[in-house]
């Protein structure tokens, strides 16, 4: 089967000032339809980085990107932004809600970029919201919201186009224990039901939800193992 | 793009520009401050335009085209040949009635002198009438109508009768609740007896047309005249045309009367209507290119501001323009988002500016007749959008090229 995402070789590089940083050294990787994935490493490991170029919010500087067999590398703005739109939904540690909209709203915007009628996109924002178990709230503006609730209405909005994946950026981060125990339930379960879910965090505790532990360090991948079999997967270039 | 995913950008860039004006109220309503400046002078410039023509349009139809004016002055001149008008002899009275006498294609002819007199009538007075001397023939020249009463006759024009015709609004103020027929006045001490009242004519680029009263040229030179006041020649024409002919044989009539040597030039003007027409379009070429100055700066003043506060909107939701843009708005999504921010905003100080200018517009119609035409309205309504668009355009085109990761990670 042909992976959703497929990485290989891929490098970053970044000029700061004068100086280059090489945020990814060489990376490969491959994830496939209904994985559950933690991305790990200390911060300057490259994994927002790497987050950033799964999610089409940034390109590689070399290397190969596709997205269900399509690459990425050679997409315009626009054509990145409509990958953005229909195939990925972003969860983000800070939540990432537009203030002044209510959920319901914030839960269709995505709807709205993709051209849909209005009736559809409120059937699929109630739809989505009542997902996440939050139809009760959906004319509350986020200020009016917990912070669990704040983070279910952003997986609402993440889940509402149906995408290929769900990019989680350190989903917990903002939470307390107890409510980031229950968001990594919602995430369970998503997967449960069949979304591909990539996880980045640097908690371990949050990391054993996922079925899969990809670690970096230094622009490197240093380990690829599942987690249920504990079987530790030597990642070599050759992949894929 | 199809055009429903426009549609939904287009509502889409409404709801969140009006929920961002309303998120920031006193910095919108400042900001619309200039462009509701630059739209009143718009909606005022072109009322006042509009009334202007329409005054001057009343006032031409008043004068009438086919009544020549025979005077010292030429109605379009240099400053400096004002000496030279100055100085030439006046019209006399016996050139007019060689004019009268020879001339075979015109209507009428009357001479007209003028002068402010107070006239009063027991214990009412009215200052500053003007008391035109004419001849019967007055009455087919100036186009008036009569209220009541009649016109002063040939025999009494002739015989030099102390009888005045009154305008209609000196009628009203010294007769207010009886009748003037019959009735002695006194004009500058001596006594008329009132034979007839003008029809309403109404006012000619704000002087009133109705504050005058005529009396016959013979009684105005006797009692009124002095050596500042000189004499104009009014002159209908028979048959609009031979206007040429007309203006031809009246010139050389006036030519022999006035001794005018065969080489030199006329000492004497035949004004016209046409000429009247030429000099209005000039003062309101002038007149149009002021106001379209004026204007022109108030907005462009208005438009700097709704730059800046534009380029301040757009810094201060970098963070959203990255979520947006996360979430799959395209570059043009977001541009578009901001226009229509800043036409919005716009739009609000040109719709304000329009409800200002509608009292002001009332003022300006107390001077000249006007009203604010609808197309003012229009134009001034799409000038706003205008401004809006053009001026959002910089901060919304920084808005879309912002770099999303970027853009997320500015708190």
């Amino acid at each position: 089967m042909q992976p959703v995402i497929n990485i290989k070789n891929v490098k970053k590089t970044y000029i700061m000032g004068s100086v280059e940083v090489n945020a990814l050294v060489d990376v490969s990787v491959q994830i496939h339809k209904n994985e559950y994935v933690a991305i790990m490493g200390p911060s300057g490991s490259g994994k927002s980085t790497l987050m950033n170029i799964i999610g089409c919010l940034d390109t590689p500087t070399s290397g190969l990107y596709e997205f269900n067999s399509v690459n990425v590398g050679e997409m315009n703005d626009n054509e990145l932004a409509k990958i953005r739109n229909k195939k990925i939904g972003f969860v983000f540690q800070t939540f990432n809600l537009l203030a002044r909209s209510d959920a319901l709203h914030n839960v269709e915007l995505p709807l709205v970029y993709a051209g849909m009628k209005r009736a559809d996109r409120r059937a699929a924002a109630l739809q989505a919201l009542e997902h996440v178990s939050l139809s009760d709230r959906m004319h509350h503006k986020p200020n009016e919201l917990s912070g669990g609730q704040r983070q279910r209405v952003a997986i609402a909005r993440a889940l509402v186009t149906n995408p290929s994946i769900i990019l989680a950026d350190e989903p917990t981060g903002n939470l307390d224990s107890k409510t980031g125990i229950e968001i990594m339930a919602l995430f369970d379960e998503l997967h449960r039901q069949g979304n591909s879910i990539i996880l980045v965090t640097h908690e371990e505790d949050v990391a054993r939800h996922a079925h899969r532990i990809i670690r970096l360090r230094d622009g490197l991948v240093e380990s690829d193992h599942m987690v249920e079999s504990r079987i530790v997967h030597e990642v070599t270039t050759a992949t894929g | 793009m199809k055009i429903t995913d426009l549609a939904y950008e287009v509502k889409e860039g409404l709801t969140i520009s009006f929920q961002a004006i309303r998120a920031n109220k006193m910095r919108s309503v400042l900001t619309t401050l200039g462009i509701v400046i630059g739209i009143v002078s718009v909606t005022l410039m072109g009322t006042a335009i509009e009334g202007l023509n329409r005054a001057f349009n009343e006032s031409v139809s008043k004068i009438g085209a086919d009544v020549l004016y025979v005077q010292k002055f030429p109605w379009m001149f240099g400053g400096d040949d004002w000496w030279k008008y100055r100085n030439r002899k006046d019209l006399t009275l016996k050139q007019y009635r060689e004019v009268k006498d020879q001339s075979t294609t015109i209507a009428a002819v009357t001479p007209v002198s003028g002068r402010r007199l107070t006239i009063k009538f027991s214990s009412r007075s009215s200052d500053g009438i003007i008391v035109i001397g004419a001849n019967e023939q007055y009455i087919l020249t100036t186009g008036a109508t009569m209220d009541f009463g009649r016109f002063f006759s040939q025999a009494e024009a002739n015989g030099g009768r102390p009888v005045v015709v009154l305008g209609y609004t000196v009628a009203e103020n010294l007769f207010p609740s009886e009748s003037p027929l019959g009735k002695n006045v006194k004009i500058g001490g001596v006594s008329f007896r009132v034979v007839g009242v003008l029809g309403k004519q109404g006012s000619f680029l704000g002087m009133d047309l109705d504050n005058r009263a005529v009396i016959p040229i013979s009684q105005f030179m006797q009692r009124f005249a002095n050596r500042w006041r000189g004499l104009d020649l009014h002159v209908k024409v028979a048959d609009m045309k031979e206007l040429e002919n007309t203006k031809e044989e009246l010139r050389g009539i006036l030519r022999k009367a006035r001794g005018v040597k065969p080489g030199d030039e006329d000492d004497f003007a035949i004004n016209q209507q046409e000429m009247f027409i030429q000099t209005f379009n000039k003062i309101g070429v002038v007149v149009a290119g002021i106001g379209l100055f004026i204007t022109a700066l108030s907005l462009f003043v208005g438009a700097i501001g709704i730059m800046n506060i534009m380029f301040v909107s757009v810094s201060e939701r970098t963070k959203e323009i990255g979520i947006r843009k996360a979430i799959g708005a395209k570059r043009s999504t977001i541009l578009l988002q901001f226009l229509i921010e800043s036409a919005a905003l716009s739009l609000i100080g040109g719709i304000i500016g329009i409800i200002v200018s509608y009292p002001l517009s009332l003022l300006v119609d107390q001077i000249l007749p006007t009203s604010m035409p609808v197309i003012v309205v229009l134009i001034a309504i799409l000038i706003s959008v205008i401004v809006g668009v053009v001026s959002g355009f910089l901060p919304a085109n920084r808005a879309s090229k912002m770099d999303p990761v970027e853009a997320l990670r500015y708190e």
